[in-house]
């Protein structure tokens, strides 16, 4: 285990990003299914217990992790995880914890941004309403803006977010701007002609080729469809360079160094890939990557002990007549299928380390059972703000040096 | 694990799971099991992400039925990935004779609107492409004995399968309500069979418990839940309890693994680490596995592989299934 497990990948030193008083945001990013809302949390929780005033935005918790933290609802809105408070007591820093809810983000933008009249009728609009519950990138685009309106509020000093379970993780990054391009493209504007210049600028502006499309979409899903998506834009003039200046502020914000991208993955081909792309495109967008977190590796507590020596060491203790002989027969296999489990891991971490020798790399072990608890959550802190295995004491200051993206 | 499928009449097999789960593994094992002893199955991927090719080790696949392996008894299994873009300027053409324009428009950027002003049109033609194979006809007979899907995760299945009512009920006119309501009826018949990947953890078991729920209050055929990835034990079943907790007599196993020639005074306690464990993992999946018998569903249980998954295995995973009666 030591300093080769995640091959020659520096340490990444997460006790220093969530000390750093700089350190404003925290994004995690990463592949479905790789521990993203579990290492947020814990993350956070690390972070209150240091002293500083924290809130998690979680996108979509399991049961038991979300009322660990006393989310019981989906109300959008952050509340205290009053079990926290026994840990945080002493340091001064303090947790909340929120869940998002999509719609009533977009919702709220709406009628912050509108006339009430306006705003009711939007809400009301069945294209609207397809929109803001299914349109895919909307739970991105709303996660941004969420993350927006927490900061401005100014309340905490630390945000912590997890990203929603996208197909890609690459969704985070490029959905708001799909969302305000769609809602803001010249496509729309001419579709939407008709409803706010009563069709004379329609028949100008509009090629013959549009005209097709449009009678296609008529074809297709009928009049009132288009009907809708007219009116809808129609309500929504005003608000359109608010939706796209918001989106881009946000965008921006996350360029800033006080944001520390984390991508988290799991030791499997796949999450790897996965993270090897993220790690690429926010380098290619200059957004500042802290590192990535190896979640759930299987490190050998008896590395020395190779699988085959175990293996056949077994095989001799399994046809003893002494029971304690046997049992030690099987606790050689259990060994002997950890090593090897730990060697394809370790594989897989070096492959990541040869194509990005300088992401920095912290390696998470796996828990035997599921978070249910702060208690579990704590321990997964603890693994994610240790000092670096084999070197104790000596901290980087310098990760954001490393994170900067060289232009 | 059963002997015969509990859904004889289905022809329709949408495999779905948490991610991370195996759901595209353990779709192509199923069509390989379903294409023994000459059976002609098409194995269909929607979300563009060349998982089937990488599994069969091919080339990306093309928006063309592919033949990507040979099943034991010398049935096949084609391949096919759906790409919306084409699966759109095909249904233009099908019916409404406007191929030409559909690809003018293309060059506009047009298809990337029509995808997004109507959320779900991207899900109505898939699973209209999905309906189409399931149900085609070549001289009078099948062209496919089965059809499985590698479908969405548990968390959007009921939105993709159910998307068709969402268009029908945006979209109050047009033929795409007449499409769309095809779709649904061919989906909610006993042709079609709704399988849910999980493994023996927490939160792949309640996003399996969720999403029968969801897919039960729309009117969706439920198949089986198919278990993958199980463990198997590696310690006696009656010394788990014991391992689990740390309760093993360390000096004990240390003159064991002398006896071997091993190091047994500083070997005992990592060994007996790693041992505690491997038995809570083992606990912690039997508890899931309660909850999975709980759901009162026809279960089917796949085994982890060691190694990476190849096409090999799965060839073992088919060998499971159809020792498990699947055909």
């Amino acid at each position: 285990m030591t300093a080769a497990r995640a091959g020659a990948s520096p340490d990444l030193d997460l006790a220093g990003i969530i000390a750093d008083l700089d350190t404003g945001i925290i994004v995690c990013c990463g592949a479905g299914g790789v521990g993203k809302t579990t290492t947020s949390a814990a993350l956070a929780l690390a972070a209150a217990e240091a002293g500083r005033q924290v809130v998690v935005m979680t996108i979509d918790p399991a049961r038991r992790l979300a009322q660990s933290l006393g989310l019981e609802h989906l109300d959008n809105t952050p509340r205290d995880v009053p079990a926290a408070a026994a840990f945080t007591a002493s340091s001064g820093g303090h947790l909340q914890a929120m869940m998002l809810d999509m719609k009533r983000t977009f919702d709220e933008i709406v009628e912050a941004h509108s006339e009430p009249a306006r705003a009711k009728q939007i809400l009301q609009n069945p294209f609207y309403q397809a929109l803001s519950s299914s349109f895919a990138g909307t739970q991105e685009y709303m996660a941004m803006e969420k993350l927006g309106q927490l900061q401005e509020t100014g309340k905490w000093d630390l945000i912590v977010v997890d990203t929603p379970p996208s197909r890609s993780a690459l969704d985070f990054l490029d959905a708001p701007h799909r969302m305000s391009r769609f809602l803001d493209g010249t496509m729309i504007r001419l579709l939407s002609a008709p409803a706010r210049a009563g069709g004379r600028a329609y028949l100008k502006v509009v090629g013959a080729g549009l005209a097709i499309f449009g009678r296609i979409i008529t074809k297709i899903l009928g009049g009132q469809l288009l009907k809708d998506v007219s009116h809808f834009v129609g309500a929504l003039d005003t608000m359109f360079g608010g939706f796209r200046q918001r989106a881009q502020a946000t965008y921006e914000l996350l360029r800033q160094p006080g944001t520390a991208f984390l991508v988290v993955a799991v030791p499997e081909p796949d999450a790897l890939r996965e993270a090897s792309y993220f790690v690429d495109r926010l380098s290619n967008d200059q957004m500042p990557l802290a590192g990535l977190i190896l979640n759930r590796v299987h490190p050998s507590l008896a590395s020395k002990l190779s699988a085959g020596r175990a293996e056949g060491a077994a095989e001799t203790l399994a046809s003893s007549k002494n029971p304690d002989d046997r049992l030690t027969g099987a606790l050689l296999q259990v060994h002997a299928d950890r090593v090897r489990t730990d060697e394809h891991e370790q594989k897989l971490a070096r492959r990541f380390a040869s194509a990005h020798p300088d992401v920095p790399v912290r390696a998470i072990p796996a828990a035997a059972r599921d978070v249910h608890d702060l208690a579990a959550l704590r321990q997964i802190a603890g693994h994610l703000t240790a000092d670096p295995p084999g070197r104790p004491g000596t901290r980087t200051r310098a990760w954001r040096a490393s994170a900067r993206p060289t232009a | 694990m059963p002997t015969a499928p509990a859904w004889p009449a289905a022809r329709l097999h949408v495999v779905t799971g948490k991610g991370g789960t195996g759901k595209t593994t353990v779709a192509a094992a199923l069509a390989l099991a379903m294409a023994c002893d000459g059976r002609r199955v098409l194995l269909v991927e929607v979300e563009e992400r060349q998982g089937i090719a990488q599994l069969f080790d091919t080339p990306p696949l093309p928006y063309e039925e592919r033949r990507v392996a040979v099943a034991r008894g010398g049935g096949e299994v084609r391949a096919l990935a759906i790409d919306v873009e084409a699966a759109l300027l095909e249904y233009l053409e099908m019916f409404y004779n406007l191929k030409r324009a559909a690809r003018a428009l293309r060059k506009m950027g047009a298809m990337d609107f029509a995808t997004a002003i109507a959320p779900g049109l991207r899900d109505v033609l898939l699973t209209g492409k999905i309906k189409e194979a399931a149900t085609r006809q070549v001289k009078g007979a099948r062209a496919y004995d089965a059809v499985v899907v590698d479908a969405p995760p548990t968390g959007r299945i009921a939105r993709f399968l159910s998307v068709t009512e969402h268009v029908s009920g945006l979209a109050k006119g047009g033929p795409i309500k007449t499409q769309s309501d095809g779709v649904m009826a061919v989906l909610r018949s006993s042709q079609t069979a709704v399988h849910i990947v999980t493994v023996l953890e927490d939160m792949p078991v309640q996003e399996t418990a969720d999403a029968i729920v969801e897919l039960r209050a729309i009117g969706l055929p439920i198949g089986s839940i198919i278990v993958n990835m199980a463990r198997q034990p590696l310690l006696p079943l009656g010394s788990m309890t014991k391992a689990s907790r740390g309760r093993v007599d360390a000096g004990s196993i240390a003159a064991s693994l002398t006896t071997v020639g091993l190091d047994g005074s500083s070997l005992a306690g990592p060994l007996l680490l790693e041992a505690a464990e491997h038995a809570q993992g083992w606990q912690a999946q039997v508890a899931c596995r309660a909850r999975v018998d709980d759901l009162d569903r026809l279960t089917y249980e796949l085994p982890e592989l060691p190694g990476p998954i190849d096409t090999g295995s799965l060839y073992e995973l088919a060998d499971a299934f159809t020792r498990a009666g699947i055909r």
